[in-house]
């Protein structure tokens, strides 16, 4: 039974404030695992609900359902940094993260869910006249791949970002910037929600607490998935469990993967006034470094990975008081703004720092993991083409390189040329 | 933080060491197929508990350690030299 759910509109927003907000409906039905269904997701994270999403919207495809272990938006969901941009460079890359920017502009009508997208810019800093002819070399890319790009000088930063350290004695001192203003952030916990209530009223089951606990599998199919909520049946079974994905791997024994488990921190502090409109990246002479505000006035960043492998979703010191020191030579004026909180989520890190979303030595499985530390942005992208392939049982063109079997065809796509070591595509 | 026990220089924060890679990994013959440097290179057991890893410390000995971990609750239960043989090497070059 579908739900009668409320829509958002300016004219029930203003219906409810006469009624007391008593005339919305629940946002998405909660409904007991059915034992047969076509296609089962397992992962309701943002990637999980949007594939589920397309696969109805897109396909018009029935009987689908996401399976989730915790709750919606409790995963990698809420745990990130929620920026969005597209400045990618490499072939299969770019378009897909284009792809993706574009409908993260047009995700709040579609929805019909305000996920808050803000286009604030996307700023990186860079420190050397070399890192200038690089900005300009990724620039050039992105402008004629039919995406923005624009470069600012140090003058022009200076009036538009007063509060960064221009100080000509800096270690590090800021000559300019590459800057993607299509670029910005979205409230993450909306991404969810929006995705899950949209999904749902599509007839798409979002199942939670159901955690996958065997997999049967004979020869190359698998026919059902054992859960803590019962045994499940599908005719097609779909992995959207980054961080997690080598556990799912080897309970279907299919071996090992191109993949490691890293943990990603991120923090934000108490709130302020407005003081940083746009994302601003700091990344030189071994600091990685991301900025940005929330809505709520908390500075929200982010730095490296934990630099080991490891499935606990607490974060470790080292890297707070790297990031910290990061914070400080970047913004010296937040010296004595409080951490509010800071957490960490599990990432799979991949072998060249890109994903992976292909079909599987098994006929009826389909994979989305690798991740690295930038799922968030990819969200949209992520579901629409992994709906396509597993509606059509084959790779769109853009992503037809981004399978598990690149490495042994040497078809690396390493945007930061790391070479094969999961901890350096931080 | 994780406090490693190195043989040589005691138990020091993790801060002081690098994280290598899974400790089963040993690579192939150089002119081993293509299959066989392929796992090795590129893929990864990724154990979710108890697993051997390679750590070095780095702003220490600079030994090649094996660190046995469990990589969810990051609780260490041992910690080896990865060349046994040091002290042959050590004669030799002295």
């Amino acid at each position: 039974m579908a739900l009668q759910v409320t829509r958002f509109s300016a004219w029930n927003v203003l219906k409810n404030g006469f009624i007391g907000q008593s005339g919305w409906s629940r946002q998405w039905r909660d409904p007991e695992p059915k034992s047969k269904y076509d296609i089962v997701i397992v992962g309701g994270g943002l990637h999980g609900l949007a594939t589920a999403y397309y696969l109805a919207k897109n396909f018009n495809l029935k009987n689908i359902a996401v399976v989730e272990k915790g709750w919606i938006g409790g995963g990698n969901a809420g745990r990130n940094t929620t920026i969005v941009r597209s400045n990618y460079m490499l072939k299969g890359n770019r378009e897909f993260y284009e792809h993706s920017l574009k409908l993260w502009e047009n995700l709040s009508h579609d929805l019909n869910y305000n996920v808050m997208f803000s286009q604030s810019s996307h700023i990186t800093l860079y420190h050397t006249p070399s890192a200038l002819d690089s900005a300009a070399r990724r620039y050039n890319i992105m402008r004629q791949t039919g995406s923005d790009a624009e470069i600012w000088s140090r003058t022009k930063l200076e009036k538009k970002i007063p509060h960064l350290n221009y100080a000509k004695n800096a270690r590090f001192p800021i000559y300019g910037s590459l800057v993607q203003k299509r670029a910005g952030t979205a409230r993450h916990d909306a991404v969810a929600w929006g995705y899950a209530r949209a999904a749902d009223k599509l007839g798409v089951d979002i199942i939670q607490k159901c955690e996958v606990t065997a997999i049967d599998r004979k020869g190359q199919k698998i026919n059902s998935l054992q859960t803590n909520r019962g045994k499940i049946s599908a005719k097609k079974i779909a992995l959207a469990v980054a961080g997690n994905t080598s556990r799912l791997w080897h309970l279907a024994n299919l071996g090992n993967l191109p993949i490691e488990s890293h943990k990603l921190q991120a923090f934000v502090t108490e709130p302020l006034k407005p003081l940083l409109d746009q994302v601003v990246v700091f990344g030189v002479g071994g600091a990685h470094f991301y900025i940005s505000q929330s809505d709520k006035g908390g500075l929200v960043f982010g730095g490296d990975i934990d630099w080991y492998k490891s499935y606990a979703q607490r974060g470790n010191l080292p890297i707070v008081q790297d990031v910290a020191e990061s914070a400080i030579s970047l913004m010296p004026c937040l010296g004595r703004v409080k951490l509010l909180r800071h957490w960490s989520g599990i990432v799979d890190m991949s072998m060249d720092g890109s994903f992976f979303m292909c079909k599987t030595p098994i006929d009826n499985l389909y994979l989305n993991a690798g991740w690295n530390y930038g799922g968030f942005k990819a969200s949209p992208a992520s579901g629409w083409y992994f709906a396509d392939l597993i509606a059509n049982d084959r790779p769109s063109e853009i992503i037809k390189n981004h399978d598990l079997e690149r490495f042994k065809r040497g078809h690396y796509i390493d945007e930061s040329g790391a070479g094969p070591d999961t901890k350096l595509h931080g | 933080m994780i406090q490693i026990e190195c043989p040589f220089c005691g138990k020091r924060d993790q801060s002081e060491f690098s994280y290598g890679r899974e400790g089963q990994i040993t690579f192939p013959a150089l002119n081993a197929d293509e299959n066989s440097w392929y796992d090795a290179v590129f893929l990864r057991k990724n154990t979710y508990g108890r697993q051997i890893e390679t750590w070095q410390h780095t702003h220490g000995c600079r030994s090649w350690l094996l660190v046995e971990r469990d990589t969810v609750t990051h609780k260490i239960f041992s910690v080896k030299l990865a060349h046994t043989d040091w002290q042959k090497q050590i004669k030799k070059t002295t």
